[in-house]
Parts: structure tokens; sequence; C-alpha cells
């Protein structure tokens, strides 16, 4: 018998996915069986009280929860966030219910021995419940008390050589796909590159000093599998200079239908023959492909690696040989300004350890930044507020083609007058005289 | 450093009547001539030696004197 009468979230979980409900429900049988004897450190109930208090929300429309608070470990400033009860008489077992954010390994790799020792140590210590993974691609550990804290963080950093991740005005938790680890695609060691920053900002992800947040995150090829573009405040990407390899023979053999276009991912239903024109000419966003019949070529200058047609055709396309990324700035959710996706600030650098041409870029917009932001304005709004010129003035990168979205239509760059050989004369009034304001 | 730190103490002491937490950013303008990575060394200490306490929103984070203001006892604990 549950603790508390739960109608309108058991009505979720008739959906035809998953429910977060019946998750709970089964932590919450499982802490009442206790099949490991544990001597629980926080409530026995609390997942019980979690959908307890959740249910009264539905039926009052509006939450229990208080947000924020002094809770954290001694010496960071995040990777705790306080989490209060407002009605902490009839839910005890969530009177707080703080969340802990952990750095996930690299790319997300584990070892499973290390998921139990996790999991152990949650249930012994929180509630059980855990987010595998946040939105910024931590561990989230979902409820726990003030006391658990101390001892949750020795048990993480002494014996399993784990930290906590970032949270409030902090460098969040880098980032990064699975790089050549296991992807063909890869430009650059994107795990080398997440894990040389992460040592190397340290005190930037446990010590806040920003005006907000501030997100690192590094995709290994313009496929862009953890969506550095979309959602951080810098991106690394990785991209090739020189031209997309062609194996003439697998083109051939993709359009006589002998190897699967997309390894076979499009399948399930008729899609007809493979028609080369169709769908990877025909779909190249600058045009820069084309066919004979019998050769493929492609136009490397106009190419955007937008990565589309290798995707298609991998056995037959391959990335080029000059390697590095391009480094975007600027993305963010919608919080004060709109959503907003990256801007190009680096078109090309190198990326090999130690990453020094990476760090000398964050190093010069932090300083610019913490000066310049205004408080909770991400990066990319400080960059719309006092312009991109700006940036790359802080940036001490020179304007260049690439930074340019329409050249014709919208020259982006303005020139000072010191920086045109010359520079120029004119009187202002002399011009008023001949067009109007 | 000592200097730095009184700076501190007394501007949040100053304002203790109106306000008991503060960005990063305000306390860039007590110190014009030192840059934003001096200020946060300032500030860790004051939080290492538990004169000052961080309070986070989970998305933002703020600075006070350790006690002032609305605490977490207030708050259910």
């Amino acid at each position: 018998m549950a603790k508390h009468a739960t109608p309108k979230l058991d009505q979720l979980e008739s959906g035809p996915w998953p429910s977060f409900v019946s998750d709970i429900k089964q932590e919450a049988a499982y802490r009442a069986a206790n099949p490991k004897g544990l001597d629980y450190q926080i409530p026995v109930d609390c997942p019980e009280d979690l959908l307890g208090v959740l249910e009264l929300s539905y039926n009052e429309g509006e939450t229990h929860w208080k947000h924020g608070g002094i809770v954290g470990v001694f010496g960071y400033g995040g990777g705790v966030i306080g989490r209060y009860c407002d009605q902490p008489e009839q839910f005890p077992g969530v009177a707080h219910f703080h969340t802990v954010r952990v750095n996930q390994p690299a790319a997300k790799y584990y070892h499973t021995d290390y998921l139990r020792q996790l999991c152990d140590l949650w249930d012994l210590r929180g509630s059980g419940l855990t987010n595998m993974h946040g939105s910024t691609g931590d561990i989230v550990l979902l409820g726990t008390q003030t006391p658990q804290l101390e001892e949750l963080f020795f048990e993480l950093t002494h014996k399993m050589n784990t930290d906590l991740g970032g949270s409030g005005s902090n460098l969040r938790t880098p980032e990064a796909c699975l790089g050549m680890s296991r992807c063909e695609y890869a430009c650059y060691d994107t795990q080398a590159c997440c894990y040389a920053l992460t040592m190397e900002y340290q005190d930037e992800l446990h010590r806040p000093a920003f005006p907000y947040k501030f997100k690192f995150k590094f995709d290994g090829c313009p496929n862009g599998c953890v969506a550095s573009i979309a959602r951080s405040d810098f991106s690394v990407i990785g991209t090739w200079k020189d031209d997309i390899k062609i194996d003439q023979a697998a083109v051939k053999a993709y359009v006589g239908g002998e190897l699967k276009p997309n390894a076979g991912a499009h399948a399930g239903r008729d899609w007809g023959k493979f028609d080369i024109v169709a769908e990877v000419v025909e779909r190249c966003p600058s045009k820069c492909i084309s066919w004979n019949g019998s050769a493929l070529s492609i136009k490397t200058s106009e190419c955007v690696r937008c990565m589309h047609c290798i995707n298609t055709m991998p056995r037959a396309l391959r990335i080029g040989d000059e390697r590095g990324a391009s480094i975007l700035v600027g993305a963010k959710a919608p919080v004060l300004d709109g959503a907003q996706m990256g801007s190009l600030l680096v078109p090309f650098v190198e990326a090999t350890d130690p990453f020094d041409e990476i760090k000398e870029v964050i190093e010069k917009i932090w300083d610019w930044w913490m000066e310049e932001g205004k408080n909770r304005e991400r990066l990319g709004e400080t960059i719309k507020r006092l312009s991109f010129q700006k940036l790359l003035e802080v940036t001490e990168i020179a304007p260049q083609a690439q930074h340019v979205q329409e050249p014709r239509s919208n020259p982006y760059i303005f020139f000072k007058e010191e920086e045109v050989p010359g520079g120029w004369d004119r009187d202002i009034t002399e011009y008023r005289k001949r067009h109007q304001r | 450093m000592e200097e730095a730190k009184n700076k501190v103490v007394e501007f949040l002491q100053s304002k203790a009547g109106s306000k008991s937490k503060f960005y990063f950013n305000d306390f860039l303008d007590l110190f014009p001539d030192k840059g934003p990575r001096d200020v946060k060394k300032i500030l860790t200490a004051l939080v290492n030696a538990e004169v000052l306490e961080y309070w986070s929103s989970g998305s933002t984070t703020m600075y006070g004197l350790k006690g002032a203001g609305k605490q977490a006892g207030a708050e259910g604990e």
C-alpha cells in the first residue's frame, strides 16, 4: 500500500512511454524491502513523499519546492543545489531534497563496477533516485539532506576518484562526444581536450566568479553529437581544411546497391533504390557536389562541412586529412534574451595537446565577459549588446570572411578610421546638406 | 590582501540593512584597479575563512556575510 494516494500520477503510467512515476515507485518498493540491509541515512520513504508532493502540486496547480540556499561542500561554490519542500510536516522524507551534480567521465564511458559503487553510495546516503544524465551531461543525484553532503563528497573524491560538477555562476561541467574512441569522423581528440580543459579550469568549475553560467562543449565533427553549437557558450567543433576523400569505386557500389546508404539506417520501409542525385547531390546545401554518372566530384572551396554526403555514403567519402576545429561562441537557451546559436569566432585551430591556442581564446573571452557582462547575462547576450566586433577586438582576432554571413547585404564588420590606409576625411555638415537624417 | 578583505567586509556591513546577497560583479566595483581573477581570490579566501558564504539558486551564485539575511534555518531545516 503506497503511503500517499496518487491517482493523477498513476494515470501518467498508462501512456505508451516508460514513466518516471513507475521508476520512483520501483525505487520506493526497493527501499522498503531493503534487500541489502542498508542503514539508510535519509528517510526510507523519501521516494513516496516525492510522489506525494508531486500529486499535491498537480491537485493545487502550484509547486511546493523552494529554490536555492546555502548548501554545498566546503571550499566549493557549486555542485550541490539546495532544494527544500514547503510542506515538511506532510512530506518529511523530502523536507530537504538537495540535488548533487557529479562530473561524468569523458564521453560517459562507465565501468559497471563504478556504476554499482555509485548506486550503492546513493542508496545509502541519498534517495536512490538518479538522473542519468542532466542536460549539461553530469550525473545528477536527486535528493539528499545537508548532513550527507560532506560524507558523500568524501566518498566520491577519495574512493571513486570522481569530482562534483559545476552549478551556479561557474564554468559548468565540460562535455565531449565520444570522439576518436569510436568515431571515424572525429577531427580532433575531443575527450583529451575536454579533460585538459576540465583540469586546467578547476578553479572556475568550483568557485563562482562569473556573471552567470558558462559552458564548454566539444564536438568531434560537424554532426555535433553533443549539440555544442546550440547550447554552449564556447563550442569547439571538429573540421578539416582539405578535400573530402572520395573512393570512386565505393561511390559506384552505393549507386549499384552493393552498399547500403546511411549504413542501412533507412531500411525499414520501401524507400526505393538509392538515388545519388536526389539523396546526395541535390541535398548539398552549397551545391558543391556533382555526379556525372560515373564519378563524384566535390568543390572543396564551396563545401560548408554539413556532413550530409559523408553520413549518407560513409564507405565512399571520408573527412579530409588536414584536421582541427572551429570555435563558436555565444549559444544559449532562452532566459533573458531568446535562444541563440553559436557564432563562428575562430575558423580553424589545430586542437592538439596541450590545447594552448584554445585556452588562450577562452581566457581572453573570460577577462572581457567577467568585466563587462551584466549579472545573469550569458556570453551570447554580452556579444549581442556590445557587438561581435568588440569580441574580435578583445580576443585579438582579425575580422575575416568567415565571420561575415552575407557580405553584400550585411557587412557586419565596420572599419575604423585608423584601420584604413590614409584614414578618411568627412565633413558631416557638408554630408547632411545632401543627405537628410 | 588583508586590506582588500576588510574592504569587502566593510562594504557588506554597510549594506547590511538593505541587502544580504550580492553578485560577483558587485565586488568588481570596489576594486577598479584589480582584475576579476584577483577579486575572485579575495572572495575565495574569505569564503574559506568562513567570513563569507555562497548562496546558490542552482543557476546563479551570490555572496553574503556568513549568517546574514534569510538562512537555511528559516527555510525548513
